[in-house]
């Protein structure tokens, strides 16, 4: 499975969004409804699902899907 | 073994009564306090059921690996309490910045740093109960106690706020205030503050560490699933 889908699939379980509303360049706050502990606890899921830690400023960059997806590319996770 | 509950100050007093309680009712205990001697007595008499964690609840990292140990070798937190507390009294002319310091850095950051540390885990499952010990001192004042009864005000503050903060997600936060209970550090109150309280109280006698530990149990249980954000006084009427 890809990168992108392994994110998006841990989004879609987090917030209980629908797939098609999952795209690169959603915002989690705007376009996903997450709220802040929301947030935090979709930043918990990729620490676990990719066994890393994100600190409290890289995860305040995290804003979009993409950006997410970039990063964790960036940390060279295992896919 | 059961559900597993943390908490602070439970080598003596009313932390300590309140581990013999949770013991009871059939909660696993990871003990932590800084008196590591009262700390093994405890666990001689609680049993498997009691583990102690030799903690300073001030210390960022200390408080960091003891969650990280407790999780690691005892499994999922669903219980959290706030006990651990000290007291530096002395009027306000004289209490020196390192008394005021240190009182705060035990009974109000180490309540913080405790629930940051855990609420890590008790979010991952959607489940969790925090219960903050407070004092009545925090509702009423108490004539040389600026920095004990600023820190128990503080805790009420906490509560409230991480009620909300956590309420979308099955945490409860709560607190207690116990008012004038007979433990050791009660006994070192000035003799004029002891008479003070123990005329003013309605039921007419001390408290005992138990009544308290007794109300822990009720806010960390699921009796009181819908109960949170609140104080809940154990003091005898004194605050009413």
């Amino acid at each position: 499975m890809s990168l992108e889908n392994r994110v998006t699939e841990i989004i879609i379980d987090k917030l209980g969004v629908k797939p098609e509303q999952v795209t690169m360049e959603a915002h989690f706050d705007t376009d996903l409804g997450a709220d802040s502990i929301d947030q935090y606890e979709l930043i918990m899921g990729f620490e676990d699902a990719f066994g890393l830690r994100i600190d409290e400023d890289e995860a305040a960059k995290l804003t979009t899907v993409g950006k997410v997806v970039e990063y964790l590319r960036e940390q060279d996770v295992d896919q | 073994m059961g559900r597993l509950a943390v908490v602070t100050g439970a080598a003596r007093g009313i932390g300590l009564a309140i581990s013999r309680r949770l013991v009871e009712d059939g909660w696993s205990v990871a003990g932590c306090d800084v008196l590591e001697q009262d700390l093994e007595r405890a666990s001689a008499e609680l049993g498997d059921a009691f583990s102690p964690w030799p903690l300073d609840v001030t210390s960022e990292a200390a408080v960091g690996e003891t969650a990280a140990g407790i999780e690691s070798r005892l499994g999922p937190v669903f219980g959290l309490v706030n006990n651990a507390g000290i007291t530096r009294d002395g009027l306000l002319m004289r209490m020196s910045i390192e008394d005021w310091d240190r009182v705060v850095a035990v009974n109000l950051t180490g309540s913080f740093l405790m629930c940051r540390a855990f609420s890590r885990g008790m979010l991952r499952q959607k489940e969790g109960s925090i219960v903050n010990i407070s004092s009545v001192v925090a509702l009423l004042g108490a004539a040389g106690q600026a920095n004990y009864a600023s820190t128990k005000a503080g805790l009420l503050g906490l509560t409230r706020t991480l009620a909300r903060e956590f309420a979308g997600r099955n945490i409860r936060v709560n607190a207690i205030a116990p008012g004038f209970i007979e433990t050791e550090m009660t006994r070192e109150l000035p003799e004029k503050v002891r008479e003070d309280y123990a005329s003013r109280v309605p039921l007419n006698r001390m408290g005992q560490p138990a009544s308290v530990a007794a109300a822990v149990s009720f806010l960390l249980g699921d009796d009181s699933s819908y109960i949170t954000g609140t104080v809940i006084p154990v003091d005898g009427g004194l605050t009413t």
